[in-house]
């Protein structure tokens, strides 16, 4: 290991040790309590009674755990449907990210067709555009598509097709593929490999570790958007999870809102606890070498 | 295998020519699909929004109107409310969230134990949906009796209690360490990243020549990470400028006394409220204008020295 800002000699020595293992424990004990902290208080407010959470000094343990308001947030809220259609939306996300997007940076690195550098700088320049600054336009072209005509209000390519303009996903597949030694490429060609055939069974399979990086974004993405599918998804039986949740909340107690909250956030915290060190390389990789 | 001809074919510019055309055909083929969405839903949405902030659109009848739109929008006192408002919070968020994250990542650097844990602890607020994270905050935290969760622990602490969100001074504070909580785990792995890649002579040398803790933190670590430190900011002062979803749920929009509103808010209220989406598009590029304008002076400082 290399060293770092306190060497390793004075941490194992006598008072650095002690401060070392000192300052350890506060900040696990202190970032467990800020981080964990709340998210306890959200699963176990949630099965405290209407009384019981208006209570002072509150209850650090629920004593008359209530687990129907889980019950009926999920009845409620018709959480079933909900569920199903966000996890719907992120599967076509993910599956028209991985299609177009994989395509394009597969062209913009090895096919190189003509003027690909200009398409590959305007896609990029859409990163500066902040996204609260297109969103009336974007609506505005949702609901009265150029040239064919036609309203994607409540269509789930409303959510699967802008999502494809997504820069980020480009650029980072296409440094991966940059990385792809070009012999391997020449290799294929010279065998009479299609490009197709060149990307299906060679270029792709060494891509596994990038392409679940861009669907797991893709899958958090849909899973934590909110004004996006609050203005396209407009009708009860198409709301996504975080808009259900908010157009209920008015009419609802809070308990059986947060508990709904809970469920609602579970998928992502379970796909972050099994994929964490994918999630955490490649939202490190992508920021840092660009 | 042998090669197919037209790879060696030297015959003459002809061939090689068509080949040419046909390998850049299969290119764009592959680009296509993209291409069209950019197309659809980024580059044409950026000259609408222009084209549409001087238009107006009444019962069906789009007319040329010029700077009304803009003149509109700068006269509604909620403008200057809800860029004072928006900057406040970016001031406030840059610096508790700037320098909280850069602290943390140099003491987690340090750790050589427990680092695992601690990496997915901060991380975890990150990968919560903000609907939920922020009924969260809403309901439970920031309860303005004393069974709210931080009013809880201020009593507990023995210190003054809050009436948080109902607090037209206390409205921002409080979106600001929601808003810190949830986001503030991709800028300490960015932080933990960037700090790996610090030679440890550096520190060596530092050392030798008699810098302590701190002077080490100021004279190497932050000049070396300078760059990542740089664009970070950056990029959260724009995402932070578009602050929309935490005064939606925390202050039901606006705020007590107009506390919450910012610029976004306005933009989604007038596009989809007020039946105004022509002074939504002007606000938006006037939002355009201020961040880039902003990004201009920014870099010019950042890369002066």
């Amino acid at each position: 290991m290399t060293r770092t800002l306190i060497s390793h000699a004075q941490l194992r020595r006598g008072r650095g040790r002690v401060i070392y293992w000192t300052l350890l424990t506060v900040v696990v004990v202190g970032f467990t309590l800020v981080f964990l902290g709340p998210l306890y208080w959200m699963v176990t407010g949630a099965l405290k009674s209407g009384q019981e959470i208006a209570q002072t000094p509150p209850t650090l343990f629920p004593r008359d755990p209530q687990p129907q308001n889980y019950v009926d947030a999920w009845t409620q809220l018709d959480l079933a449907k909900l569920l199903f259609n966000t996890f719907y939306y992120a599967a076509g996300a993910v599956l028209f990210q991985l299609v177009f997007d994989t395509a394009a940076a597969y062209a913009l690195s090895k096919l190189r067709p003509a003027f690909g550098n200009v398409i590959l700088g305007a896609m990029l320049a859409t990163l500066m555009i902040p996204a609260m600054v297109l969103i009336v336009p974007q609506y505005q072209t949702v609901i009265d598509l150029p040239v064919l005509d036609l309203s994607l209000i409540d269509s789930p390519f409303a959510i699967w097709l802008p999502m494809v303009a997504n820069a980020f996903n480009i650029f980072l597949l296409k440094r991966f593929f940059d990385s792809i030694p070009e012999e391997i490429m020449a290799a294929a060609f010279v065998d009479g490999a299609t490009p197709l055939r060149t990307l299906w069974s060679i270029i792709l399979p060494m891509s596994r570790p990038i392409l679940g990086v861009v669907s797991i974004f893709a899958v958090t993405a849909v899973w934590k958007d909110f004004l996006w599918p609050l203005l396209v998804m407009p009708h009860p039986e198409t709301r996504t999870i975080s808009v259900g949740i908010y157009a209920f909340a008015a009419g609802t107690p809070q308990n059986v809102v947060v508990a709904a909250s809970v469920i609602a956030a579970l998928p992502t915290v379970v796909i972050f606890l099994i994929f964490q060190r994918n999630i955490m390389s490649g939202l490190t990789a992508g920021s840092l070498k660009g | 295998m042998t090669a197919p001809a037209p790879v060696k074919a030297e015959a003459g510019v002809s061939p090689k020519s068509r080949r040419k055309i046909r390998d850049n055909l299969t290119g764009h083929a592959f680009l296509i699909g993209a291409v069209l969405c950019f197309a659809l839903f980024m580059w044409y949405p950026m000259i609408r929004g222009l084209v549409m902030s001087f238009q107006r659109t009444r019962r069906g009848v789009t007319t040329w109107v010029g700077w009304d739109n803009y003149l509109r929008i700068i006269d509604d006192p909620s403008f200057w409310i809800a860029w004072k408002n928006t900057f406040y919070f970016t001031g406030l968020a840059l610096i508790v969230g700037f320098a909280v994250p850069f602290f943390v990542a140099i003491v987690l650097n340090e750790f050589r134990h427990a680092k695992g844990y601690l990496r997915v602890l901060v991380y975890l607020p990150v990968m919560l949906p903000p609907a939920s994270a922020l009924f969260l905050f809403k309901y439970y935290a920031y309860d303005p009796s004393e069974a709210g969760l931080f009013n809880a622990v201020l009593t507990w602490l023995h210190l003054p209690t809050s009436e948080w969100m109902q607090s037209p001074t206390m409205t921002m504070p409080a979106m600001v360490i929601a808003s810190t909580w949830m986001n503030m785990g991709g800028a300490v792995l960015i932080y933990l990243a960037s700090l790996q890649n610090i030679s440890g002579d550096l520190y060596e040398a530092a050392e030798l020549d008699g810098a302590g803790v701190w002077k080490r933190i100021w004279h190497v670590t932050i000049p070396q990470t300078r760059l990542i430190l740089a664009l970070l900011a950056m990029m959260q002062i724009v995402a932070t400028m578009q602050l929309f979803i935490e005064p939606l749920i925390l202050a039901n929009g606006a705020g007590t006394q107009d506390s919450a509103t910012s610029v976004a808010y306005l933009i989604y209220q007038h596009g989809f409220f007020q039946n105004d989406l022509n002074g939504a598009a002007a606000l938006g590029v006037i939002m355009l204008v201020v961040l880039a304008a902003f990004s201009a002076v920014y870099l010019r400082l950042s890369t002066k020295d």
